[in-house]
């Protein structure tokens, strides 16, 4: 396939007709060969940054967008050489399947050969065999988002753009299409930018994430850096969920104990903060007697696999604890909480090493 | 159904139901009937009987020619002229007025600029009118004291005219068309999908390839169907053309000629028959050709 190519965006903003910025001047540099997903609520700004790499839309002045060492900020999208996969398929109602997606292959004006080669070797990448004479509106809409993909690789893209692709399909094939557009895209190597407002989908797809908030990116790391050194509360809370517990003192003793609601926790590596951020599934269900936190169940929600435990220990919100499926909490249950300091972070401090944990307990 | 609920036996509770269940149906049917009577009786009274006898009527003797008056319009070389310049000057005003109409309807829908609404609205003006308004206006640009005959006498020495003429019809027609074209073509555009425009400029089509590819094939069934519409007003448009001159030979005039000037009532129903007929076959061809889902009804 063809050589991948970076993605450079300097100082790009996008400020709409009214004085609506969606964008903050915002830099950006999207690795060759990597897969690099925009995360985010709606409106957070990125399917503009999207669009702005298309080239659908132009950033204010004084952004640049470069494809490699070449400036395509004046190119419109015709020109830039891109794939694009849109939520809503985007297919043409008036052509077949085959049609569709030797589309782009006819505007270069391929030899029929090589548009008959390239159909039937993306056909079968997506698997979509013998569906070639279908109408569009004969397909599933996972046939449809197949067809899509199918046509924005045929023509071989130096960057493939995707719109939030599987928003609009139910939650098992979504699954399923998304781990093999993963495949596809490592198969294929090519840049690719991916929008999504489902953070699994981020962390099955994403090289990196960028994490938007109001137009900025609040944060860019791996899935694993961003699950786990959030760098706010922002996208701690957005990423999976969080609990914040307020520090209510400090003790003065070596071991830099946070009083906390319902107990004291261990964590010198976060001296200093008011709040202690930590993962439902970090904290674990212990003996009251051996509890860094004590409190009592007022809610128990079951999840099939887990259960996630709502319970208060006289803060402003009870903490989520996931459980053990099979065990039960009747609401009102005095129940004992384990949150070891390796799971304890806030966004200003480092995360200890991995034996923090045995350094302050000794 | 409390008979049937008693029944101690499930199968045979069940026969029983069905059963039952016939009666209300046969009584609800003939409660219809009743409810539709007046609807009948006024579709009877107002559109079976003059329609029928309106078809009755052409089938008649022609007095000139002695033979059926359909047969005479179909034989007689004035009647097929007048025919064909009918159908030829709609056909000729439907594909003009959707053309220049769908390329101002496109541009409207998507462009943005200071003042549009005043000009949609100025544009769209023409629909309040009636066809005699239409006639005078044609009259006073390319009458005998019209600004063209004036314009081309200052410059020329002499009367440039088109208003008594078919040219004169046909941008009278033009001018009530385009305002209908325009309303349907712009509704249309508002419909369309625009990320199937961007996913075809993402695939490197360029701006003509996207209208060619995406943009006519998606507002195709709305410019069909307006064609249509546009077809059969200006079949039928009679106000208009009797103000421009009852020399014009077109089949509206046709109909009111034989019917007030030589009371020959078997021509003018068999005009008129023919005149409908070939209105309902194009309102019925544009919506099977537009997927059903736009209505031939004007």
């Amino acid at each position: 396939m063809s050589s991948s190519v970076s993605i450079t965006l300097n100082q790009c903003s996008r400020t709409f007709a009214g004085g609506n910025t969606a964008l903050q001047p915002l830099d950006l540099q999207v690795h060759a060969g990597e897969t690099l997903v925009l995360l985010g609520p709606s409106g957070c700004g990125k399917t503009t940054t999207l669009r702005i790499i298309s080239g659908l839309e132009s950033p204010d002045k004084g952004g640049q967008v470069q494809f490699g060492e070449r400036d395509v900020t004046a190119l419109p999208i015709e020109k830039r050489d891109v794939g694009m996969v849109f939520q809503n398929y985007a297919l043409f109602p008036n052509m077949s399947v085959a049609d569709n997606i030797a589309y782009g292959l006819k505007i270069q004006r391929l030899p029929r050969a090589e548009i008959a080669h390239r159909l039937d070797e993306v056909m079968r990448m997506v698997d979509l065999q013998g569906l070639g004479e279908r109408r569009i509106d004969a397909l599933s809409g996972g046939q449809k988002q197949r067809v899509a993909l199918a046509r924005a690789i045929a023509v071989r893209p130096k960057v493939l753009l995707f719109d939030e692709p599987l928003a609009a399909l139910d939650a098992k094939l979504r699954d399923r299409l998304r781990i093999e557009i993963g495949q596809l895209l490592r198969e294929l190597g090519t840049t690719a930018v991916y929008v999504t407002h489902d953070q699994d989908e981020a962390m099955a797809l994403g090289d990196r994430i960028a994490v938007m908030q109001a137009g900025r990116i609040a944060q860019l790391g791996s899935p694993q850096e961003i699950y786990h050194q959030p760098a706010n509360a922002f996208v701690a809370d957005f990423i999976g969920a969080v609990n914040c517990l307020d520090v209510i003192s400090t003790r003065a003793n070596a071991n830099g104990g946070l009083v906390v609601h319902g107990g004291e926790l261990r964590a010198s590596h976060l001296r200093g903060v008011s709040t202690v951020y930590c993962r439902p599934e970090d904290i674990q269900v212990v003996s009251v007697d051996q509890a860094d936190v004590t409190g009592k169940v007022v809610q128990s929600i079951f999840l099939g696999q887990t259960q996630r435990l709502m319970v208060d220990t006289g803060g402003a919100s009870p903490l989520q604890v996931e459980a053990p499926s099979r065990q039960r909490w009747p609401n009102g249950t005095a129940i004992g909480l384990a949150l070891p300091s390796s799971v304890l972070f806030h966004p200003d401090k480092p995360t200890p090493p991995v034996n923090a944990k045995e350094m302050a307990n000794g | 159904m409390t008979a049937a609920s008693r029944q101690p036996s499930g199968a045979a509770s069940y026969v029983n139901t069905h059963q039952i269940m016939v009666g209300p149906v046969r009584r609800k049917s003939l409660i219809a009937l009743f409810a539709l009577l007046p609807a009948l009786v006024v579709f009877c009274a107002f559109w079976l009987l003059p329609f029928s006898r309106l078809i009755m009527m052409g089938a008649e003797a022609d007095p000139s020619s002695g033979i059926s008056a359909y047969l005479t319009i179909l034989t007689h070389r004035q009647y097929l002229i007048s025919l064909a310049t009918t159908v030829g000057l709609s056909l000729v005003v439907s594909l003009v007025a959707v053309a220049i109409a769908g390329v101002a309807g496109f541009f409207l829908a998507r462009q943005r600029f200071f003042g549009k609404s005043i000009l949609v609205a100025i544009l769209t003006f023409p629909l309040a009118f009636p066809g005699v308004v239409v006639g005078f206006l044609v009259i006073m640009l390319g009458g005998r004291q019209g600004a063209l005959a004036q314009t081309s006498l200052w410059l020329f020495g002499e009367r440039w005219m088109f208003a008594y003429s078919l040219a004169g019809l046909f941008i009278g027609y033009l001018y009530f068309s385009i305002p209908r074209v325009i309303t349907t073509v712009m509704a249309a555009c508002d419909n369309l999908d625009q990320s199937l425009e961007e996913a075809a400029r993402s695939l490197g089509a360029n701006t003509w390839q996207v209208i060619k590819d995406v943009i006519v094939p998606g507002i195709a069934p709305a410019l069909l169907s307006t064609g249509a519409i546009c077809f059969a007003t200006s079949m039928g448009a009679f106000g208009t053309a009797f103000t421009l001159g009852t020399r014009l030979s077109i089949l509206p005039l046709n109909i009111y000629g034989e019917f007030t000037n030589y009371a020959n009532f078997a021509m003018a129903a068999a005009l008129s028959v023919v005149l409908g007929v070939i209105t309902w076959m194009a309102l019925s061809l544009a919506r099977r050709l537009a997927g059903g889902n736009l209505g031939a009804s004007v």
